[in-house]
């Protein structure tokens, strides 16, 4: 079966910015794929392409054997997108929103109005479908910019960044909604930069960073590239110094490598119980005080860490 | 299509549903109204309207034509509209206008007549004499009445030029096809001035329609002039807030949303276009019929009305879409609009009347859609019909198609609707 998804050697220019360098990868029918990077690594900008919003400036997408570029209109038809910021008309109600989006969808009659009420359903929202979008919390309104993308039953589903800025409870019931979408038979093209979210959901993941997919597999494909390491999380008090703490650690027998980010020193290392008292003695040596040490299992995280020497919030 | 009437139905329903937005659309012009109605007096008993307008008139022609003029003032149909005063001297007149003991002074040069009816030689050279010109001396701190007895005038002037033309075209026709010997075109021509200055009613077909179906005298309302200055003025508020909305919505993300929909850029930006016309004309409709129950005001031919609301709309639309298309943020178009709504409603008449303005800003008014508005809604409200409207009908209707091909050359440079 091929691909629902073909991208090859996807390019976007903005005069001299290459926003996003060449990148290729398909997505399976029934794949929930996850494109994980920091702010600014090109997330948004592909989706941007294959959603047919931007032009590419090189290379190819097929999305159910159309080409983005040469036959966007197909594509649309076979496609949701869940843009990362709010599209709705706060001055409408639920239900209008769903209703005019459904016919741009080219949904009508009782069609329509069946798919908007088995969607307000879904997203939790049939008993406030008659309130002004206005008047919604974040994550309920979050949860209609998602239903719009459903409307048309698409094939494929493209979802930029839907957790950004809502509360841990409306996250959890975006996370299941994406599951179960998936388990309905939806393919799903899921962007973000929480490691945590593309680790739960996704069958694969790609890594992107300065517009390079620079890893692209399964977690357990992944995770291998970084060895059998551990990751120490060093929370450090208040007013000591990540940088200095990570500099003498990366001169710790046993210490693949030490990054300093916010108040924390991540320590990548084979064996964390082999490194855990040097590191403690580097730390009081230089009067910083530990507050807590975490031991991860190698995770995505790590991966990022370990192909681009920076933690994935940089 | 279907797509370009959800989509403009939809911003239709949206400026609706904003309360400031509403405020600038409908409250502030009614208000507006009733306050200039209560200023003029439009409210403080009488029959409302305006009448018994001092006019003073020298009539130094004395022949057919500035006779058929003095007769036209001095007819039934306008004897409660005007009180006329005849002078000799074109000087003492003018005083009078100075000294504000008239609305307006009608000056009939001598030889008018002479001017309009060739001579024989005239016809025998093949070159007529250029027409001597009536001169209306208006009073600038009445421009309402001046301008009613300056709208008398350009009637009677634009019946007797057309009157002019068929004559000598019909008298030309009958010397070339042998039919009259040139050297009795004079005095055909002065026979077919003569039937055209005696035929009844008012004199030289100057039908001034100032009798409503029901035979009730309609005095020129002052408020048929005001109510439409300021929807017309508000108008432009109504297009540049719809044009906003198209910059608001590629920032909030619902353009680019209906960009990856299967809808095609011309349709999206056919619904904005749309959505502007439908509130635009929404606006206008709801002022119209709130004036015509709540001050009993006569807006005139109904056809005529509606005719000239969608060319109005039409093209105030398309300077909404201009100004769209040159600002680069919704806060830009909004500043922009409310300042060229101000400007147009001061050039194009919403204020003070356009002909008690410079000869200059008279000629820019043109670009307004309130000159031409309002041009088309007094000539409603004078008792004319759609028949009537033709000028400002065709000259909004280009206004606004010309609009429309600059906004849509500036947005495909400026890649508006690209994404």
């Amino acid at each position: 079966m091929p691909p629902i998804l073909e991208v090859q050697n996807l390019v976007k220019k903005y005069g001299d910015f290459t926003a996003v360098k060449g990148i290729s990868f398909d997505i399976q029918e029934g794949e929930i794929f996850s494109l994980l990077g920091p702010n600014g690594a090109g997330k948004t900008t592909t989706i941007s392409m294959l959603s047919t919003l931007y032009e590419p400036t090189g290379g190819e997408a097929v999305v159910g054997g159309h080409s983005v570029t040469k036959d966007p209109m197909a594509v649309r038809n076979l496609i949701g997108v869940v843009p990362q910021e709010l599209a709705l008309y706060e001055d409408l109600t639920a239900r209008e929103n769903l209703v005019f989006w459904g016919q741009m969808y080219n949904l009508g009659g009782s069609r329509l109005k069946s798919r908007v009420d088995e969607i307000l359903e879904q997203i939790g929202l049939a008993d406030k479908a008659k309130d002004r979008v206005k008047t919604y919390s974040g994550g309920m309104k979050r949860r209609v910019n998602i239903g719009v993308g459903l409307l048309h039953k698409p094939r494929l589903l493209f979802m930029d960044e839907p957790t950004v800025g809502i509360d841990p409870q409306s996250r959890r019931a975006i996370l299941d909604t994406v599951k179960d979408l998936n388990k309905q038979g939806m393919t799903v093209l899921y962007t973000t930069h929480y490691m945590e979210e593309a680790q739960e959901l996704s069958d694969r993941v790609g890594i992107i960073d300065h517009g390079e997919l620079i890893a692209l597999g399964t977690q357990k494909d992944l995770t291998r590239q970084v060895g059998e390491t551990e990751t120490l999380i060093l929370h450090l008090g208040e007013n000591d110094d990540p940088q200095a703490l990570a500099a003498a650690l990366n001169n710790v027998h046993g210490v693949i490598k030490a990054e300093p980010t916010d108040g924390e020193v991540s320590v990548i290392c084979p064996e964390a119980e082999d490194v855990l008292a040097a590191v403690v003695t580097a730390a009081n040596e230089r009067g910083i005080k530990i507050r807590s040490i975490d031991i991860r299992e190698p995770n995505l995280e790590a991966v990022f860490l370990h192909l681009t020497g920076r933690a994935l919030r940089d | 299509m279907t797509k370009l009437l959800l989509i403009g139905l939809k911003d239709l329903k949206l400026a609706f549903r904003d309360r400031a937005a509403l405020i600038l659309m409908l409250l502030a012009p009614f208000l507006l109204t009733l306050g200039l109605g209560f200023v003029t007096g439009r409210f403080s008993g009488g029959s409302g309207g305006i009448s018994e307008i001092p006019v003073v008139i020298v009539n130094l022609d004395g022949e057919q034509l500035g006779d058929a003029l003095v007769d036209v003032f001095k007819s039934d149909d306008l004897s409660e509209l005007v009180t006329l005063t005849e002078a000799d001297d074109p000087e003492a007149a003018r005083r009078l206008i100075d000294e504000d003991e008239a609305a307006a002074a009608i000056l009939i040069p001598e030889g008018f007549t002479q001017s309009i009816m060739p001579s024989a030689e005239q016809f025998a050279g093949g070159n007529a004499a250029d027409p001597v010109k009536i001169e209306v001396y208006a009073n600038p701190s009445r421009p309402t009445s001046a301008g009613i007895v300056k709208a008398i005038v350009d009637e009677f002037a634009s019946r007797v030029e057309e009157g002019r033309i068929t004559g000598m075209t019909a008298v030309t026709q009958m010397i070339v096809t042998g039919r009259l010997a040139p050297q009795d075109a004079e005095a055909a021509g002065q026979a077919m001035g003569e039937r055209l200055a005696e035929s009844p009613g008012t004199g030289l077909g100057i039908a001034l329609n100032t009798n409503t179906a029901s035979g009730e005298t309609n005095d020129f309302d002052v408020l048929a002039y005001m109510a439409p200055g300021m929807a017309l003025m508000f108008l432009m508020f109504t297009t540049s807030y719809g044009g906003r909305s198209l910059l608001a919505e590629r920032s909030q993300g619902t353009l680019p949303r209906l960009l990856v929909s299967p809808t095609s850029t011309a349709q999206v930006l056919g619904g904005k276009v749309m959505g502007i016309f439908f509130t635009g004309a929404a606006q206008l409709f709801i002022l119209i019929g709130a004036s015509t129950l709540f001050f009993q005001l006569k807006w005139g031919d109904p056809l005529g009305v509606i005719a000239l609301v969608l060319a109005a709309v039409f093209a105030a639309t398309g300077w909404g879409m201009l100004i769209t298309a040159i600002a680069r943020t919704p806060a830009q178009v909004g500043n922009l609009g409310s300042a060229i709504m101000l400007i147009f409603g001061i050039m194009g008449g919403s204020f003070i009347q356009l002909e008690a303005l410079p000869e200059v800003v008279q000629w820019f008014s043109k670009i307004t859609p309130n000159a031409w508005g309002l041009d088309g809604f007094t000539t409603l409200a004078l008792g004319n019909s759609l028949a009537h409207l033709g000028r400002p009908l065709l000259a909004l209707t280009i206004m606004g198609a010309v609009l429309f091909t600059i906004a849509v050359i500036v947005f495909n440079r400026k890649g508006i609707m690209q994404k």
